[in-house]
């Protein structure tokens, strides 16, 4: 277990979050996507916290724990608006949503 | 031994990230990606930050996953038309991934072993958050507030 | 106060003009009060001249002068100034005595005209400048005031302005005097230059005193006689007269006033102004120049008396009298008798001055009508102005003993008698005065008796406004002849500085005798022409030819239209031609070529700028709509772009080390 190899584990799974939030029509797949971004960087800092220079101040850890917070705080409302788009639409295809087109 | 388990529990939790990604099937989808949370939890702990595993238990598995089965349930879709994949994303993707990699195996001097240290106990870290910690504490929960008051909001159907 | 306004003359003829413009600035609406100020003035005028003339009688040989400088340029000072002396002090109180009479029978004359109060203005302005003229000791200051007058009269003349007649008088009267003034600036500059001031008296410098006449040298004539043109110009002298009957176009008081009595005196006056240049070098008492003055008189005198004997106007057989008698002045003055000159300018101003407002007061009762031929019999209908104007006849005539003119006038023939170089101008005058008499007796045979022909049917007397200055000025006409008889010649001694004596003897002599014979002969046989005088005139009867060359002004304006008016008319065609096909084309060939660099820049600004703002704005249009592709509204497409963007970022952070 060394670090390198736990922040190529964590790039990993952030691009895998990547490819759900890219290539997926659905709209929770997005939100998945999203969340699974967040928790890869949140590894990331506690991998950095634990083999950094000073791991007697949990300072990662608080990091990842608003992180953490904050994250779910994120998901309710982009849940909410999902069910809101859900209503309008009766679809929770993305591609229906362009209205910002330019 | 530790490096086996840590392979193992590697390999279980990109599988499931991957299978979150691609399965076609929602519900299959938000199983799998609950079980990403566990691996990811397990690593946690593997690095010592045991209470923040246990938070990430409470928080994404427990409300996180839930919230998503139930807003798959309430957006049930008539078979779901669109089944295209989107193949720019993936190639997105694999190119940021590799980008990646590369900074990453060019970064030198990254140290190879964590040092040891004494368990960080859950009344040290609750010390910490009321003191050196409280406002982002205070935000923090300013936050929540707001974003289940947003929430609510946002999902009321209006009094017609 | 006498020293007061010796010392302030300068007063006297800033009265009527301060009136003058007050008039102006309220406006035509109060006209009680315009006569009011005017004749105000008019009074103060004449009050400060009678102050003025007090002090001159106590010596001989009296003169106050005061100079002060006008401006600077350089090293070069200018001074003007005024000066009292007899010659001035007569002519102030003949000038605002005149014109306060003049103003009274305006307001009856003028009283129903809609410019009333423009007219006030206009002659209390005359009045000022003339009264200027008179006492100005510079020569220059004196061609200021020579020149308002000129303007005043054109003015005056030109009064009603909506008839084209008066208004092409007025410019012929313009540009006649202008074309004597010519000739009196040119003399003003030459003396300048000879003799280095234009000051008349200032203390044995002054360009009259000795110093100054002996550095003007040897053109010294060729000063006088271009100072005489213009006293030809403004006194009418032949060639310049033709002004003057064409004046008549103005209302008859300022017929009364300018061209009677004063302005056309200012040329006589300025001649025995500056009388010392003109008799520089005398060999008993005659230069160059005196002879010239002399002929050009005894011309003008003789030519205007034999048209007068044919003219049907009353106001015009009148101007043409006034030119004869200035003529005859001008004789006077050259021949020596400048006293003489002077004594008829002063007693010439009252009668003609009677004379033409009786003319005006006939003109008025007959309803404006001014052919002679229509009048008669008014000797009747209009007593008053009857017997004025026949003490004005007889003044004119040169009845003597009892009016003034007959005193004055055997005077002026008693020095052309005395003339050294030639006989002829004093048997023309004794010509001219026959003549007199002729056309004077013809006139008031014609207006005033015979049987009432067309217009005087209807005619009435004059109200009183009008009739009282007729009244004063025939008693000073006759008040006149007591202070001028030869056996006290009091004006004389006045004038000349020498004393005089009264003795009764001189009552009789032969020239007196020769004078009054004339005049006799002059009225008889004029009452012998004329008592049957009728629509046509006997003379036009007996010789039409001479007279019809007589009545055209002996064609002298026509022969003026064929030569110098039409050289002018060929130069303004010239001229215009050369504006109208040389200037003007120039001008327009300029226009075109900034014409056509407005073409040229045009077609550039539009194919080059245009198509190059046009192309650029086509590429910007083409570029936003490339990019608005990027804006697909989906967020997978940004989100992709984001992790793009973040990817190139990482690499080159990590590529930078």
């Amino acid at each position: 277990m060394t670090l390198p190899i736990l922040l190529v584990i964590s790039s990993g799974l952030f691009c895998i979050g990547l490819l759900a939030a890219l290539s997926r029509r659905h709209a929770i797949f997005i939100l998945i996507g999203i969340e699974m971004m967040l928790a890869a960087a949140n590894l990331n800092f506690i991998a950095f916290w634990r083999f950094g220079p000073q791991p007697a101040q949990p300072t990662g850890m608080m990091v990842a724990i608003f992180a953490i917070a904050i994250a779910a705080a994120e998901a309710a409302v982009g849940l909410a608006m999902v069910i809101v788009v859900y209503r309008h639409f009766r679809s929770t295809n993305v591609d229906q949503l362009d209205r910002l087109k330019g | 031994m530790s490096t086996v388990a840590f392979a193992v529990i590697a390999i279980l939790t990109l599988a499931a990230a991957l299978a979150a990604a691609t399965l076609q099937k929602l519900m299959h989808a938000a199983l799998s990606f609950a079980v990403m949370f566990v691996g990811i939890s397990a690593f946690f702990f593997l690095l010592g930050a045991e209470f923040v595993g246990l938070v990430q238990i409470f928080v994404y598995i427990g409300a996180v996953a839930v919230l998503i089965v139930f807003t798959i349930l309430l957006t049930r879709d008539d078979t779901g038309k669109v089944r295209s994949f989107n193949w720019g994303g993936v190639i997105v993707a694999i190119a940021v991934f590799v980008g990646l990699v590369w900074a990453i195996a060019k970064t030198k001097s990254l140290p190879l072993t964590p040092s040891q240290i004494e368990p960080i106990t859950v009344q040290r870290i609750g010390e910490l958050l009321m003191t050196n910690y409280v406002w982002p504490l205070q935000c923090v929960g300013v936050l929540l507030t707001a974003a289940l008051i947003g929430a609510l909001i946002l999902v009321m159907e209006e009094k017609s | 106060m006498n020293s007061w306004i010796t010392n302030n003359v300068w007063l006297i003829p800033a009265a009527p003009i301060a009136a003058s413009l007050l008039i102006l600035a309220f406006g035509k609406a109060a006209r009680r009060a315009a006569a009011a100020v005017a004749i105000v003035g008019q009074i103060a005028a004449l009050t400060m001249s009678i102050f003025a003339f007090v002090p001159t009688l106590h010596s001989h040989g009296f003169r106050a002068v005061q100079n002060f400088t006008w401006f600077t340029f350089g090293e070069q000072i200018l001074r003007i100034g005024f000066v009292l002396d007899p010659l001035a002090a007569a002519m102030l109180l003949m000038i605002a005595l005149v014109g306060l009479c003049i103003f009274v029978f305006s307001i009856g004359y003028m009283g129903e005209d809609k410019n009333f109060s423009r007219f006030f203005a206009y002659l209390s302005f005359f009045s000022g400048a003339m009264l200027g003229v008179v006492v100005a000791n510079s020569l220059l200051l004196l061609f200021v005031f020579w020149e308002l007058v000129g303007l005043a009269s054109y003015l005056l003349i030109g009064f009603w302005i909506e008839r084209p007649s008066a208004a092409a008088a007025a410019k012929k009267a313009f540009i006649t005097t202008r074309i004597g003034d010519m000739g009196f600036f040119l003399g003003i500059l030459l003396l300048y230059h000879r003799s280095g001031t234009l000051l008349f008296y200032d203390g044995g410098r002054g360009c009259l005193e000795p110093v100054a006449l002996s550095a003007i040298g040897s053109s010294v004539t060729l000063v006088a006689l271009l100072i005489f043109c213009g006293a030809m110009g403004k006194s009418g002298q032949f060639p310049l007269h033709v002004w003057l009957p064409d004046a008549m176009e103005g209302p008859t008081p300022v017929s009364a006033l300018i061209h009677a009595a004063t302005m056309v005196a200012a040329g006589v006056f300025l001649v025995a102004r500056v009388y010392p240049i003109f008799s520089v070098g005398a060999i008993n008492g005659v230069t160059p120049s005196l002879t010239v003055v002399v002929w050009i008189g005894v011309i003008t005198g003789l030519m205007a008396a034999l048209i007068a004997i044919a003219q049907f106007d009353i106001k015009r057989i009148l101007a043409y009298s006034t030119v004869s008698q200035l003529g005859l002045m001008m004789v006077s003055l050259g021949a020596g008798g400048v006293a003489a000159g002077i004594m008829h300018l002063l007693a010439h101003g009252f009668f003609k001055a009677l004379l033409f407002l009786g003319a005006g007061s006939v003109i008025h009762g007959l309803h404006h009508e001014q052919d002679i031929r229509k009048m008669g019999g008014l000797h009747r209908l209009m007593p008053i102005t009857f017997l004025t104007y026949a003490v004005g006849m007889m003044a004119l005539s040169g009845v003597p003993f009892f009016f003034s003119g007959g005193w004055t006038k055997e005077e002026i023939l008693h020095a052309t008698s005395n003339w050294p170089r030639s006989h002829l101008p004093h048997y023309l005058a004794l010509i001219g005065v026959i003549l007199t008499a002729l056309y004077m007796t013809r006139q008031i045979i014609y207006v005033f008796f015979g049987n009432r022909r067309a217009a005087s049917e209807h005619a009435h007397e004059s109200p009183s406004v009008m009739a009282i200055p007729l009244i004063v000025l025939a008693v000073c006409a006759v008040f006149l002849s007591v202070v001028l008889t030869p056996a006290w010649p009091w004006l004389e001694s006045y004038l000349t500085g020498h004393p005089a004596r009264f003795d009764a003897r001189l009552l009789i002599q032969p020239m007196i005798v020769v004078s009054l014979a004339l005049v006799g002969a002059g009225v008889s046989v004029g009452i012998w022409m004329y008592r049957r005088a009728g629509e046509a005139d006997p003379l036009q009867h007996a010789q039409p030819a001479l007279f019809r060359f007589l009545e055209n002004k002996m064609w002298i304006d026509e022969i003026y239209g064929r030569t110098v008016i039409a050289l002018s008319a060929i130069l303004a065609r010239l001229s215009d031609w050369m504006d109208r096909h040389v200037w003007d084309a120039l001008v327009q060939d300029i226009g075109r070529i900034g014409q056509f660099l407005g073409r040229v820049t045009t077609s550039a600004d539009e194919r080059v700028i245009n198509a190059g703002v046009d192309e650029s704005t086509s590429g910007a249009h083409g570029l936003g709509r490339l990019m608005s592709r990027w804006h697909s509204g989906q967020i997978q497409t940004y989100l992709g772009a984001v992790a793009l963007g973040m990817l190139a970022l990482v690499l080159l952070y990590a590529w930078l080390g």
